[in-house]
């Protein structure tokens, strides 16, 4: 039977309180994850009260008003404010999402927000991406082609561009990877739903002449074949993408290459 | 200083600062000329604010109807308001249809027409035949064409295997006898100092829009590179011309891509009347940004804004097929719906003129070289400091940027940096010794942030100097309201001195970076301010209500400013380049800037 007790200092204790100031229009209380790993200390769960009718509309205008407000020890990462970049992904009321794009509202209750589940935190909501980057890296996301390149660009139809949609625009913020169990439990073997929909995405590019160098190195018990169809990937990606879909057709490419 | 500070030191090539699209394409074109390279980015690279350009990136393909790099040079030019380089925009439109095939070369999905070439849309301020017919120029990939071009060289640079230095926090440049030698840096993670020993420092650390209160930029850009050069005692030039763009979301200051109006969006005011006829009879809702921008303002000004507090206007994309919204304009469909609240296929969206790109910057000459005055030669190279991107002012934009002329400027001088560096560097050539003490400043400094223990937090001193700019530096400017504003600006600077930062960890202190942000966005707000002040002339961008009129004879010159580190500015400038580089070409004189 496997131990399931979490290592001691993993266990979260309750924190400090930080009231807002009286007389406070729309007051609502936000649960943060708080780690200092310098003060060696367990984590710990503050709790923070904004005035919702002096702070922009999401989570992230939350924490960037108790930033610069109320506790500039809170550390989060953040870039573009507006769900492109990928930098806010976060555990939010128990989904991973941008904090950009999460509206307040749409949380009923006290506004609990965690790090980005099993990584590994650096401090508070900033986890280490080592090993995400690592596997991006190592599907090779890049063009593949023997033919020498045309003087003009390489033709592609509308079609075959449309093909595309649905997987170019991931955003690595590895909101699906992170709420994967299989990611969870093989993280360093199986390359979890961000990965594999990136290396989807080459697979699908009519331009691309590589498909089968990429299966042979997709085709591994491990990098693949852990996905089981959970389907927490698709519903949490915060851009509406479906990696579980592009995994599926991976698998769909390598039985079909063995007809 | 209180603390010591260990440093580990990098030998490389060619160090470049910035993980943006220009940098990016630098250090691509530097690792296959041979160079060994570090690439040094205080976020991970596809954070970088590139990822948010939507509309598309400019080059005369000629896919959609006839078209030929000299119109794209023409409008640069007319767009500039006769204030860009006319060598630095030659060289950009000419290299723009290569720098562009590379990127699809490279793999990145553009948008197709039926014939499989690149789609190219209609953007602002683009004519064929010098003015007389409407242009189809900018490639794009949908709306997401910042994200295609950044996550592409990115793959690019991952295929090269450039060396990464992700989330190190670049303070100051290594400068010895007016020559630049290096960089220091920080790392975010643990709080270390790392030396980056270069023959090339590439700056590429992007624009300074968070000097605004409402910017359609990232939090991320606050013009450190910029800054470091300013206490470098080098200048900043063009500083006075901040391009607003006319749609961004009224409140949350997100971006609707003028790629918007592009594919058939039109403007309304508080009438319902599509006033932009009136300003612009031909070019209509597709005037060039700084025209449309004037234009809501006036609007809204004099009471015909939309909304209870008449203080917007309203972009139609209502009448659009549906079919056309989902597949050309995907991404802000959605931006509209989550900050604005707006289902695009049934309504308006609310805009305001936003500050959205910064046309001055680091002054170089077209192959990216960081110039300064010297004895008479305004020309004069700054050996070793090369910058490209927004932080750049080649100048190709001048007094004001054509829409989706950036991502062209991102490559096609990205390119040039990796061409120039190659030219200049012999790979593996010894560093000479670093004088001692070249850190000593930087490390003073970053020891007093680190203890600074006052009663002002970066977020309050940040504001208010946000607020002063947004109020005395934005769309029209006047004497009064600019010497208000330097004023101003002043109380605001000395309260620096005020500075408290609580967070005393190494690890991951965002607390401190922002403090060191705070201070290089100040340097740059005083030397917008500053700058606008002097120019006493109206001008693409810089719209003086007190001298509405372009006066070639006195102000046809770059402006240039230096701030040190008081605050204390000191201003000057440098002649515009009014030649082309080649006979391929005509200077296109001076004239009225009508659309
Ligand atoms: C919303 C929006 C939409 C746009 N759309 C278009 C468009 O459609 N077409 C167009 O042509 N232009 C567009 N622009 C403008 C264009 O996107 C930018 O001008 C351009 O992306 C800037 O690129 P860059 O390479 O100069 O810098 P950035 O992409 O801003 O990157 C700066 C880099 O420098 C690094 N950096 C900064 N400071 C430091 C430091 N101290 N230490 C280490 N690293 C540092 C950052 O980490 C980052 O990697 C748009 C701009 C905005 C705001
Ligand atoms: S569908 Fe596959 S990848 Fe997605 S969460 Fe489930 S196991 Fe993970
Ligand atoms: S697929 Fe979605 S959730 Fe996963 S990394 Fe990409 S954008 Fe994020
Ligand atoms: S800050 Fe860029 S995705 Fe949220």
């Amino acid at each position: 039977m496997a131990e399931f007790r979490l290592p001691a200092n993993s266990r979260v204790k309750p924190g400090r309180s930080h009231p807002g100031k009286p007389g406070a229009a729309k007051p609502r209380r936000f649960q943060i994850y708080r780690y200092d790993p310098e003060a060696g200390d367990n984590p710990r769960l503050d709790t923070y009260e904004v005035d919702l009718a002096d702070c922009g509309p999401m989570v992230l205008d939350a924490l960037i008003k108790i930033k610069s407000e109320a506790d500039s020890t809170l550390t989060f990462r953040r870039s573009c404010r507006e769900g492109i970049c990928g930098s806010c992904a976060m555990n939010i009321d128990g989904h991973n999402t941008l904090a950009c794009t999460k509206a307040i509202e749409d949380v009923t209750g006290d506004v609990k927000i965690y790090p980005l589940p099993h990584m590994s935190v650096v401090r508070d909501l900033v986890v280490d991406f080592s090993m995400f980057w690592a596997q991006y890296e190592s599907i090779e996301p890049w063009l593949k082609t023997h033919t020498p390149a045309p003087e003009r660009e390489r033709p592609q139809s509308v079609e075959e561009r449309a093909k595309l949609d649905g997987l170019y625009e991931c955003i690595l913020c590895a909101c699906c990877s992170t709420s994967c169990p299989s990611y969870w439990w093989n993280g360093d073997r199986y390359l979890g739903p961000a990965a594999l929909l990136q290396a989807y995405r080459w697979l699908a590019d009519s331009r691309d002449e590589a498909a089968g160098e990429r299966l042979d190195e997709l085709e591994d018990p491990f990098k693949l074949y852990r996905c089981h169809t959970i389907m927490n990937c698709t519903q949490t990606c915060p851009k509406g993408l479906n990696p579980a879909k592009a995994i599926a057709e991976i698998k769909k490419l390598v039985v079909e290459r063995k007809l | 200083m209180a603390e010591t500070y260990p440093i580990t030191d990098h030998h490389f090539d060619c160090v470049v600062v910035g993980a943006g699209g220009s940098g990016l394409r630098a250090a691509v074109g530097m690792v296959e000329a041979g160079l060994r390279v570090a690439c040094v980015s205080k976020v991970y690279p596809t954070r970088s604010h590139t990822v948010a350009a939507q509309g598309g990136i400019n080059a005369a393909l000629g896919n959609m109807n006839e078209d030929d790099w000299r119109y794209h040079m023409y409008d640069t030019v007319k767009g500039s308001d006769w204030l860009g380089d006319q060598d630095a925009i030659e060289y950009m439109t000419k290299n723009a249809p290569a720098a562009v095939l590379e990127l699809e070369h490279y793999g990145a999905p553009f948008s197709r027409t039926p014939e499989g070439k690149i789609y190219q849309r209609a953007f602002g301020g683009q004519s064929t035949n010098y003015g007389k017919g409407q242009a189809y120029r900018t490639c794009c990939a949908a709306d997401r064409t910042g994200h295609v071009l950044l996550h592409t060289l990115f793959q690019q640079a991952l295929r090269h295997k450039v060396q990464f230095f992700n989330e190190f926090y670049a303070l100051d440049l290594l400068m010895e006898d007016g020559a630049c030698l290096g960089v220091l840096a920080l790392r975010i993670e643990d709080g270390s100092l790392h030396r980056f020993r270069a023959h090339v420092t590439c700056l590429a650390t992007g624009g300074y829009g968070r000097v605004y209160f409402s910017a359609t930029s990232a939090h991320t850009c606050t013009g450190d590179g910029n800054a470091m050069v300013l206490r470098a005692g080098l200048p900043l030039q063009d500083m006075e011309f901040v391009q607003f763009h006319p749609s961004g979301i009224y409140g949350a200051g997100c971006l609707i891509t003028e790629g918007a109006r592009g594919e058939g969006g039109y403007l309304t005011n508080g009438d319902g009347e599509r006033f932009m006829e009136r300003y612009a009879p031909t070019a209509k809702d597709l005037a060039s940004r700084d025209v449309v921008s004037r234009a809501m303002t006036i609007e809204i000004n004099e009471g015909r804004g939309c909304g209870p507090q008449k203080d917007y206007i309203e972009l139609h994309l209502e009448h659009l097929d549906p079919k056309l919204l989902h597949e050309r304009l995907p991404g802000i469909s959605e931006t509209a719906r989550i900050f604005a609240g707006v289902d695009v296929t049934k309504q308006p969206i609310p805009v305001v003129p936003t500050c959205h790109y910064n046309m001055g910057g680091i002054p170089t000459n077209y192959r990216t070289e960081v110039v300064r005055p010297v004895d008479g030669d305004p020309d004069a190279v700054v050996h070793g400091l090369m910058a490209v991107g927004e932080a750049a002012c080649a100048s190709v934009h001048g007094a004001n940027r054509l829409g989706a002329n950036s991502l062209t400027d991102l490559v096609v001088f990205g390119r040039a940096a990796a061409h120039r560096a190659a030219e200049l560097v012999q790979p593996g050539a010894p560093h000479k010794p670093l004088p001692s003490g070249a850190c000593e400043r930087a490390l003073d400094r970053l020891d007093k942030v680190r203890h600074a223990s006052g009663d002002l937090r970066t977020g309050e001193i940040r504001l208010a100097m946000q607020r002063t700019m947004q109020r005395h530096a934005s769309v029209f400017r006047d004497g009064p309201l600019l010497d208000e504003g330097c004023r101003r600006l002043d109380e605001v600077a000395a309260s620096l001195d005020h500075l408290r930062v609580e967070d005393r960890s190494r690890i991951w202190n965002s607390d401190v970076i922002e403090a060191l942000e705070l201070q290089n966005l100040m340097l740059q707000a005083i030397a917008t301010m500053r700058s606008a002040a002097f120019r006493t002339e109206s001008r693409g961008a810089h719209a003086r209500e007190d001298f509405p009129e372009r006066d070639d004879a006195n102000w046809m010159k770059h402006t240039l400013c230096w701030v040190d580190d008081r605050h204390r500015a000191q201003l000057g400038d440098r002649p515009v380049h009014s030649y082309t580089l080649t006979n391929e070409v005509q200077p296109v004189p001076p004239q009225k800037r009508v659309y």
